[in-house]
């Protein structure tokens, strides 16, 4: 039994059989062979080497055939690679002296070699890189006797275990197959962390190097609230994580039972809890939940895993979707919020040395009028289905937020003169992101009609964290003082001019913060839809008495784990029943 | 006929360093000649018969290395080699030198 922590960025228990992709998203058998079988483990892979070079003086040839022998020239230095004296040497040691299987020695020189080009300071090894891995890809076919697995294939029920994961290719996943996630790198920001989450895959990421204690087929739990996993558990640990589902179970069963209740304090304030959306296929979903409405439409996953930009009518559908889905309840659309790392489409994307801090969310849609007025035409038709509402990402300075609205008037009056129906009273706001927003907010709050906090640029931003950053992830804390307080002054400035004020970031899952974001007067909190029952259970547990004095002494602490020591210490004190044991 | 290590430096004139294909070319080459030859990039040191530990060295243009060989054809290795440096093993901007 091998035990690992990492962090925990989407909650559930999975239990079942590992499915371990190396680097680059191939399927590999990670495993020994017995005792007096390495000489035969040995000719087989000398006979791969033999068909793969056949394959490759194929392809030279044909190549060469149709391109001229310069080009057919790439696959002769493939086939040097294959028959690479030092290679060869490397791979017998593996196979011969240490008992590797063929495909696991092959996996581990070549992922070796491909690492070292890559290290390489210059533009063209990263090249040098993929034709490496060609050459063992054939060979792997070869000894596998199949096209290698991908990611985009998952075969049958599995939890996936590998170095790291796109977003794009998490949102490709089969949430019938895929039981759970672990990768070793990423951290609790990031976006595949957040679509994990939205797929209610429970996911473990940032777990440190561990492939190679792990091998596909072998048993895994991943614990997806304490950000640990087990491999090869023991009976009594299995035994205690399936008690521990059912426990679960059984609070669920309970929560559904409050799910038609509205989310009141018990002295009777009224909490409005929204949910968070990535895809539109969510929103029966998020009704099921007893969801007030959508307080956060991502809608930048239109955009992932393909080539071409969605048209209007792409964009327009999604968005009728969620509003007819949600039956007159609202829903704010959030739009484009692409750069860094959702960035999916390559033809946006210039390789920048600071991806955070560039042309990202609403710089990149202001830069890019065409492609923003698409989907500005899409939400205001969208508009006429039902209550909806613009949002308006990571804005830094006014003159954004001018032009954006700008441009939101611009389309509508072109809407009007083409005769379209559309809905003119659309209300407009934005999101708290950025600090600089917080300081000038008097100056902004004239100009919206609400403002919704997005706690997790806004932790990254004034922590100067990058959020997907393993190594400096236990920096990246929401319930840090800084955070706190400039949640609490945007709150005041709104409120003195009577806009609203959410809360729209991961840190509304957690109900101990939740409970502190509804002490300092929040009245609006949009989240993941898994997590609105067992807050709404906490809130409709407290008064707003015990939430307020629960913020006034949280806002006099002065470090990021005295908050969080003191709301969990809170939280089981007022709702014992919704703290999960460890 | 001599077994003394012969050595000369050489310079990567290939615009986009010792790659694929010039590491191709001379693992050709280096196989052909009965001698040990080796190149040194700052105290890496890579076999000329395996274009894996050529690349390894990631030499890029304007790169000085190290040409050694040991073995009765030394002397002529050592030529024939570093002439295939300084005529950018006849490739130029990637395309063949005519």
């Amino acid at each position: 039994m091998l035990e690992l922590q990492g962090i925990a960025v989407s909650p559930g228990v999975a239990i079942g059989r590992a499915l371990v992709f190396d680097r680059e998203g191939y399927r590999i058998t990670r495993c020994l062979v017995a005792v007096g079988e390495d000489e035969r483990e040995w000719q087989r892979f000398v006979d791969a080497v033999r068909q793969a070079s056949l394959k490759l003086e194929a392809n030279r040839q044909s190549t060469a055939d149709k391109l001229g022998e310069r080009i057919g020239d790439i696959f002769s230095a493939q086939l040097q690679v294959l028959s690479d004296p030092q290679l060869q040497s490397e791979l017998e040691s593996l196979i011969r002296k240490r008992a590797y299987s063929a495909e696991y020695a092959v996996s581990e020189v070549f992922t070796k070699y491909a690492a070292a080009f890559r290290k390489a300071s210059s533009s063209f090894l990263s090249e040098r890189a993929a034709d490496i891995r060609d050459v063992e890809r054939s060979l792997l076919e070869v000894l596998t006797g199949q096209p290698m697995e991908t990611l985009k294939t998952i075969p049958h029920e599995a939890i996936i275990v590998s170095h790291e994961l796109t977003p794009g290719e998490t949102a490709g996943f089969d949430p019938e197959k895929v039981l759970g996630i672990c990768t070793e790198a990423g951290g609790s920001g990031g976006h595949t962390a957040i679509v994990a989450r939205g797929m209610e895959i429970p996911a473990v990421v940032g777990v440190g190097n561990f492939l190679h204690q792990i091998r596909s087929g072998d048993e895994v739990i991943i614990d997806g609230h304490l950000g640990r996993i087990i491999v090869s558990p023991d009976d009594a640990t299995r035994d205690r994580y399936r008690e521990r589902r059912l426990f679960r179970q059984s609070i669920a069963t309970q929560l559904q039972e409050i799910r038609d209740l509205p989310a009141c304090t018990s002295d009777g304030v009224r909490i409005e809890l929204m949910a968070n959306l990535e895809f539109p296929h969510e929103a029966a979903s998020c009704v099921a939940r007893g969801a007030d409405g959508v307080g956060l439409y991502r809608t930048e996953f239109l955009y992932l895993g393909r080539d071409q930009e969605p048209t209007e009518e792409e964009h327009y559908q999604a968005y009728a979707q969620v509003v007819r889905d949600m039956q007159n309840r609202p829903v704010v659309i959030r739009t484009l919020d692409l750069g860094a790392d959702k960035m999916g489409m390559t033809m946006l994307a210039e390789p920048e040395n600071n991806p955070f801090l560039g042309l990202r969310s609403i710089r990149l849609s202001l830069r890019n009028p065409p492609l923003f007025r698409i989907q500005v035409r899409a939400i205001l038709r969208a508009a006429c289905l039902g209550d909806v509402r613009v949002m308006f990402p990571m804005i830094t300075t006014l003159d954004e937020l001018r032009s954006a609205r700008f441009l939101l008037r611009s389309v509508s009056e072109d809407l009007a003169a083409e005769g379209k129906h559309i809905q003119c009273a659309v209300q407009v706001g934005m999101m708290v992101e950025v600090p600089a927003v917080v300081l000038m907010l008097d100056r902004f709050i004239d100009e919206i009609d609400f403002v919704s906090i997005g706690t997790n640029d806004l932790t990254q931003y004034t922590l100067a964290v990058d959020r997907s950053n393993e190594s400096v992830a236990d920096l990246y804390q929401a319930c840090d003082p800084a955070v706190l307080r400039l949640i609490q002054r945007t709150h005041l400035i709104a409120a003195e001019k009577k806009k609203s004020t959410s809360v729209c970031g991961e840190m509304s899952n957690n109900p101990a913060y939740a409970l502190l974001l509804v002490g300092m007067g929040i009245r609006t909190l949009s989240l993941a839809p898994a997590a609105i029952p067992i807050l709404k259970k906490a809130i409709r547990s407290v008064t707003i008495g015990q939430c307020e004095a629960m913020a006034w002494r949280a806002l006099r602490l002065s470090t990021a784990r005295e908050v969080d020591a003191f709301l969990m210490n809170q939280l089981a004190g007022l709702v014992p029943e919704i703290v999960l044991q460890a | 006929m001599t077994a003394a290590i012969q050595h000369c430096n050489v310079i990567v004139r290939n615009p986009e360093g010792l790659h694929m294909r010039p590491a191709h070319r001379l693992v050709q080459v280096a196989t052909g000649f009965q001698c040990q030859i080796e190149l040194e990039r700052a105290g890496q040191i890579a076999d000329c018969r395996s274009i894996l530990s050529l690349l390894t060295l990631g030499a890029p243009q304007d790169c000085e290395l190290i040409l050694r060989a040991q073995g009765p054809d030394a002397d002529e290795a050592i030529r024939v080699i570093s002439l295939m440096f300084s005529q950018q093993f006849d490739e130029e901007n990637g395309e063949p030198a005519t």
